[in-house]
């Protein structure tokens, strides 16, 4: 039987397109940042939600071994769920600092938050406009970010930390 | 009646949000090779959407500080990875999206011309 050149083409074509078809299928769209580890975090300059005079740098993070860096705000539901898992992290504050960011909110709702769930943070920064949550890679809050006193990001938890990201993140800092 | 309409119809065109901004073509460029990631299949051009407006913000900042788009990208590839482009970086990675097209053309038309030649040839036999 003659085989013919332009037969092989045309079947190898629709056999390319079916696997790609088939990759595209078993992939995963939803996109997240997750991955995004080993990067080093930018330079940045963080105020103290109460007092402008107060404030933090990357330079205060190099001081710790690792730093938690949590985006939180009073109207988002799924922050009280997590809040637990961070009252119970500050208990650790020989071995990680934990620094809460607060994520386009009003001064008074956020106060009123940490006074009724407790305040796990050792330093309470405002993000008024979002603009710092860019310089972090967020998308979106709840977004915790683990860094370790090189800068670099060990972790990224993308929505709220639950009891397994919690088992993960006191494994890391054992 | 018709001067009150025209006010208002220019009222609403002007207070339309992002209007402002997006009127400058170079930040409206740089907004539309960016993926809202919280969006559906949008551009942060086309979302109002809480992500959307800081990308917007920051970009806008970097641009008035004379940073060039190709920094611009780079500084938001490095946050967010490279999917917040639409139009990914050329490297190993991805080189093959790249270069297929173009391959697939140039195949393509040396099978075109070759069996144009063939067909004209046998007619000629």
């Amino acid at each position: 039987m003659k085989i013919n050149i332009t037969q092989i083409i045309i079947f190898c074509f629709i056999i390319f397109s079916l696997l790609i078809f088939w990759q595209g299928l078993k992939k995963d769209n939803n996109y997240d940042t997750k991955n995004l580890t080993g990067t080093r975090i930018s330079n940045f300059q963080l105020s103290e939600i109460n007092d402008d005079d107060k404030y933090i740098s990357e330079e205060d993070l190099k001081k710790n071994s690792y730093t938690l860096i949590n985006f939180f705000a009073s109207w988002c539901a799924p922050c009280r769920s997590e809040h637990k898992y961070l009252i119970n992290l500050s208990s650790k504050k020989n071995k990680i600092q934990i620094i809460g960011i607060n994520f386009k909110d009003k001064k008074n709702n956020a106060n009123n938050f940490l006074k009724e769930l407790g305040n796990p943070y050792n330093f309470v920064g405002k993000d008024t406009n979002g603009k710092i949550s860019i310089l972090f890679g967020i998308y979106g809050i709840p977004e915790s970010i683990l860094v370790n006193n090189n800068l670099t990001v060990i972790k990224k938890i993308v929505g709220p930390l639950d009891q397994i990201q919690y088992n993960e993140i006191l494994n890391i800092i054992r | 009646m018709k001067i009150k309409t025209i006010i208002f119809i220019i009222y609403i065109f002007l207070s339309t949000p992002g209007y402002s901004n997006e009127n400058q073509p170079e930040l409206l460029e740089i907004y539309k090779n960016l993926r809202c990631l919280v969006c559906q299949g949008q551009s942060v051009a086309d979302s109002n959407s809480d992500f959307a407006i800081t990308i917007k913000l920051v970009v806008e900042d970097q641009v008035k500080e004379g940073k060039t788009n190709k920094e611009i990208y780079s500084f938001l590839i490095s946050k967010y990875g490279e999917w917040i482009v639409y139009q990914p970086v050329f490297n190993k990675n991805n080189f093959l999206l790249w270069v297929l097209p173009y391959a697939v053309l140039f195949v393509g038309g040396i099978f075109i011309f070759l069996i144009i030649r063939k067909t004209k040839h046998n007619k000629t036999n």
